[in-house]
């Protein structure tokens, strides 16, 4: 997909300024900038993009549903008495009430709770009370429209398992948004019916962008996170790919798969890099243990398909990272964990078991949001200063390795595009 | 069971209970594996999967070498702002079960204070334990924390 198909109406500049226009230098405002989270509502997830809202294994059955958002909007996706998906805004068409108030459940309808005004599962407006008034007191206006105060809809699809909502009736269709580059990926975590194994939720206080540059960023993955280094899991020499969509480069793909036998741990040793330490191993290997599902023996797979999702497999954990923005310096992950439906209990265990890598108190994984924390406030005050973002310039066609920061470049120069910045 | 070894079995768990929390609230983490048995659980699972009947959560230890592996960790190779927490439990219920064990429930609130000084409230949840009697006294066999706070904040280094 290229740029055209983001083509958005024209807006009046915000006063923000990329210095550099490769992506390399990003203003620290926009992860502060109210301005700039108020355009991202408008131009990202009410604009021409496909927001991951849900696994259809999570709605199987006809009539389930759903709470979730799409940006900061609460929508409500559901499965229809006939099968097909919806999804809506969960705000009352009357005056306005949140319409549904559990996170999930099962029901063919919906009633509001302020004065019962019904909707169907698609969305639409099925009964009113007193719609025809009572004892010769008049109700709604003879004239008044029920098909036109439905809910507010959005378009829903699902490709490979994996629920997509959007609010525009412009954007691609979700296989052609997700491209060429990318659905091979997707195909390869998806390929067999899927069981949904529960969600565990992380809140941040720093800005849903900070993130998603650390899912594009795979230098920091054995700096960062010690654990890989501490215990010699993941080294420098794996086989890495770095890849971006070829069209706005807003998804990406990184993954690592083992090579035997690499030495690569002198290269450590030679920088004096703090994450060294021969001494330490696990009493307990099992939480490290793989499985081999796939034709590549890939133990990272971090796919990110902007703005909501990050499709991960990490070993054997598999998980659908949903990403919400919360406010300008606030983002929420909820994890959707899922195994396959032909898991053996001694895989499904491992899955439960490697759980303990990912997520908030994720063994590789629980910097992460403290780093981008740690962003947030060192940059506050520092709107028009810059992050740098050079690692891998000079090679920007640079595909296998992991100490780039190519990814990074190309998100920022596809968000400018779609922010009109 | 006469009342007085009722008694008795709710002061020698309540023990339990009280020192599990102190080893958490006052750095002897390498303490805190000791506290069970060498096949002893620990899991840290949100309320919607334990009400939902789904096995995920963000700790899940089936041993108790799994358990010094997250401390080893924690000390050794995570990184995460200093931190202290202070448990706050009540409402322990003990049932005695068969051969031995007994399960006990209880509250716990913790509230989590940074090394500037802001202390919140972290997590709010129960515990659901069973607990075996061995030769070095009451040890936890199974221990799952519960948790009503489905949002964690940032990150989780230490044990609840
Ligand atoms: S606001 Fe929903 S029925 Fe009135
Ligand atoms: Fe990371």
């Amino acid at each position: 997909m290229g740029h055209h198909d983001l083509h958005q109406a024209e807006l009046p500049p915000l006063a923000i300024q990329f210095p550099r226009s490769d992506g390399s230098r990003v203003p620290y405002e926009v992860f502060s900038s109210p301005a700039i989270y108020e355009r991202e509502q408008e131009r990202i997830y009410r604009g021409p993009t496909w927001n991951f809202v849900a696994l259809d294994v999570e709605i199987s059955q006809p009539g389930d549903f759903k709470s979730t958002y799409v940006g900061d909007t609460p929508v409500v996706v559901t499965r229809t008495p006939d099968g097909s998906l919806a999804a809506w805004v969960n705000r009352c068409a009357h005056r306005g009430a949140k319409l549904c108030t559990l996170p999930r459940g099962n029901a063919t309808s919906h009633a509001c709770l302020y004065h019962q005004w019904n909707f169907d599962s698609r969305g639409n407006l099925t009964g009113i009370p007193f719609r025809r008034g009572q004892k010769q007191m008049a109700g709604m206006p003879p004239d008044f429209d029920m098909k036109a105060h439905g809910l507010q809809k959005l378009r829903v699809d699902s490709y490979g398992g994996l629920i997509f909502a959007s609010f525009s009736d412009t954007v691609a269709a979700l296989p052609d948004y997700i491209g060429n580059e990318m659905r091979p990926w997707i195909d390869r975590i998806m390929h067999k019916p899927i069981v949904y194994l529960g969600c565990t939720r992380q809140f941040v206080n720093a800005n849903w962008k900070l993130y998603f540059e650390n899912v594009k960023d795979p230098y920091h993955a054995s700096l960062l996170h010690l654990f890989h280094t501490t215990f010699n899991i993941l080294r420098v020499g794996m086989k890495a790919r770095s890849l971006p969509d070829a069209g706005h480069g807003l998804h990406s793909i990184i993954t690592a798969t083992r090579i035997e036998d690499d030495n690569s741990s002198a290269a450590y040793t030679a920088q004096d890099i703090r994450s060294m330490n021969e001494g330490f191993h696990l009493e307990d290997e099992s939480v490290l243990g793989y499985v081999h599902e796939y034709e590549e023996a890939t133990t990272n797979h971090i796919q990110s398909i902007f703005p909501q999702l990050v499709l991960q497999q990490i070993h054997n954990s598999l998980v659908a990272r949903q990403l919400l923005p919360k406010a300008p310096d606030q983002f929420e992950l909820v994890f959707h964990f899922f195994g396959y439906a032909d898991d053996t209990p001694e895989l499904r265990e491992l899955r439960i078991k490697q759980a303990n890598l990912v997520g908030p108190a994720g063994y590789i994984s629980m910097e992460d949001g403290y780093a981008t924390e740690l962003v947030q406030r060192g940059s506050l005050r520092e709107g028009k200063s810059s992050s740098v973002l050079d690692m891998g310039l000079s090679q920007p066609d640079q595909q296998d390795t992991l100490i780039t920061e190519s990814l990074i470049r190309r998100f920022w120069t596809g968000y400018q595009a779609l922010m009109a910045l | 069971m006469t009342p007085l070894d009722q008694m008795l079995l709710w002061f020698e768990l309540y023990s339990l209970q009280e020192r599990y929390i102190s080893v958490l609230d006052n750095d002897q983490l390498e303490a805190w594996p000791e506290l069970f048995t060498a096949d002893g659980h620990y899991e840290i699972v949100p309320k919607e999967n334990a009400d939902a009947g789904l096995p995920m959560g963000i700790i899940y230890c089936n041993n108790q070498g799994m358990m010094r592996d997250r401390i080893l960790s924690t000390r050794e190779a995570n990184l995460y702002e200093p931190q202290t927490y202070r448990h706050l439990v009540s409402g322990l219920i003990i049932t005695p079960a068969d051969q031995g064990m007994v399960k006990m429930s209880a509250n716990y609130v913790v509230i989590r204070t940074n090394q500037e000084g802001d202390s919140i409230i972290y997590q709010a949840g129960r515990y659901e334990d069973q607990v075996i009697n061995t030769a070095e006294g009451w040890r936890y066999r199974s221990k799952r924390a519960i948790y009503d706070t489905l949002r964690v904040p940032t990150l989780m280094a230490i044990p609840v």
